[in-house]
């Protein structure tokens, strides 16, 4: 009993990769999601600088917001896993990570965005390499090179013979392994959160308007309350995905920077 | 729309980046790890520092204050003792000095009427001489008379030698004087 014309349009992997918009076939082409993403660079940028354009002894309004999230990234998370010196030391690192990653979510459910810009495998690589260079370099640069490897690849306490297997285990947990979980977990988040919010909104909009059934009607209005459900559940992972990333490069950093586990 | 997604050939992997998206990701990073690493951050650390500096600079001011405070109050303290040790002192002097004065003057009053009784005594001595010395010249004439009215006029010669009349006087004199004094 479907309208005529009217199909069910299903959420797919072509919804990431939307047409080209400028510069087609060059490294700079930007499309719908490039275009989100700069967006949100910019608006984070202005944010965080209007707030703490003339920063004031005693915070009032949007500076009293702005230094709540940096003090939440250098007390939770920088000094918390680091220490202060340590902290300190890697604090621009960590404040850049997390909030380029919760803003390029937060894309995820802004109205008219309705597109996470971290669901594009790119950021999240870049990201990870960031990540994966920072903790490799802070490690040679506290251990010096052999020792950091040796402490990494061959852990203390183990029988020689074991080495065998224990290495290449190791080398594959901590060189290949981390920066890949890193990046796939934040883009696959990030995709299935969006695929969630599509297929509930759609759904609900082909059920109440395009099935031309009204016994349908309910059940879309159930689907758009899901839909509502799952944009509160999403503004969480959102947050909850930016605040993994951060926390794990820091745990990394941490781990390379102490011979011993 | 559904035509476009139909006539989508191959679905591309969500895994595999294209180039301008690691360009426009690595874009991003670059301005937001700028702008955190050189602006925001400093800006925070700056106003951060400047609060416990503030919060402690503050504590240590009142902290000033109050042993000024402390300091004061034990100088007023000390002043307002010295200023009641002296004025008791001043006191105490001040009675001194009355009594001294009340004693000297009550030397002078006594000295005074003391002068005053002697000259009063001195006059009533001079004028009881004086009165004595009249009485006893008119005594000795009235006497003569009366003795010579009662003799007769013979007695007369003998009287001009006064000696008589004197020694009497004399005699009267001594009776009498026990009796006045």
């Amino acid at each position: 009993m479907l309208a005529e014309g009217a199909e069910f349009h299903k959420p797919s992997i072509e919804e990431f990769f939307p047409p080209a918009l400028l510069f087609e076939g060059t490294p700079f082409e930007v499309d719908r999601i490039m275009l989100i993403r700069i967006l949100m660079t910019v608006l984070l940028a202005a944010f965080f600088l209007i707030a703490l354009r003339r920063p004031k002894l005693v915070p009032r309004g949007v500076q009293n917001l702005g230094e709540l999230a940096l003090d939440f990234v250098r007390v939770n998370i920088a000094e918390d896993v680091l220490g202060k010196q340590n902290g300190r030391r890697f604090l621009p690192l960590l404040t850049t990570f997390f909030f380029l990653i919760w803003a390029a979510n937060l894309s995820g459910v802004i109205p008219l965005l309705n597109m996470p810009a971290t669901a594009r495998i790119g950021l999240p690589l870049v990201l990870a390499v960031v990540a994966y260079l920072a903790f490799n370099y802070a490690g040679i640069k506290a251990q010096g090179a052999g020792q950091y490897f040796k402490s990494n690849l061959f852990p203390p306490g183990v029988p020689k013979p074991l080495y065998i297997l224990v290495t290449p285990i190791e080398f594959a947990s901590t060189f290949i392994i981390r920066p890949g979980t890193l990046m796939i977990r934040l883009m696959a988040n990030m995709l299935a959160g969006h695929m969630t919010l599509v297929l509930f909104f759609s759904a609900a909009w082909f059920l109440m308007f395009q099935a031309g059934n009204f016994l349908l009607a309910p059940v879309g209005a159930v689907s758009l309350l899901m839909g509502l459900v799952f944009t509160i559940f999403e503004l969480l992972v959102q947050f909850l995905q930016a605040y993994i990333f951060t926390l794990l490069t820091a745990v990394y950093i941490d781990g390379a920077l102490h011979a011993e586990h | 729309m559904t035509g476009l997604i139909l006539a989508a050939e191959g679905t591309p992997s969500p895994l595999v980046p294209a180039v301008y998206d690691i360009v426009w990701s690595a874009v991003c990073l670059a301005i937001i790890g700028f702008v955190f690493w050189k602006k925001v951050l400093p800006l925070f650390q700056k106003v951060l520092a400047e609060r416990t500096e503030k919060i402690e600079g503050g504590i240590a001011r009142a902290e000033a204050a109050q042993a000024e405070a402390q300091r004061t109050l034990e100088q007023y303290r000390e002043q307002l003792a010295e200023a009641r040790a002296e004025a008791a002192r001043i006191r105490d002097d001040a009675r001194a000095e009355g009594q001294q004065i009340i004693d000297e003057m009550r030397e002078q009053a006594q000295a005074e009427s003391a002068r005053i009784v002697a000259q009063g005594q001195h006059q009533l001595d001079a004028q009881r001489a004086q009165i004595v010395a009249e009485l006893r010249a008119d005594l000795g004439r009235v006497a003569v008379e009366l003795a010579g009215k009662v003799v007769g006029e013979s007695l007369e010669d003998e009287a001009r030698r006064r000696g008589t009349v004197d020694r009497f006087l004399d005699e009267l004199d001594a009776t009498a004087a026990p009796a006045t004094k």
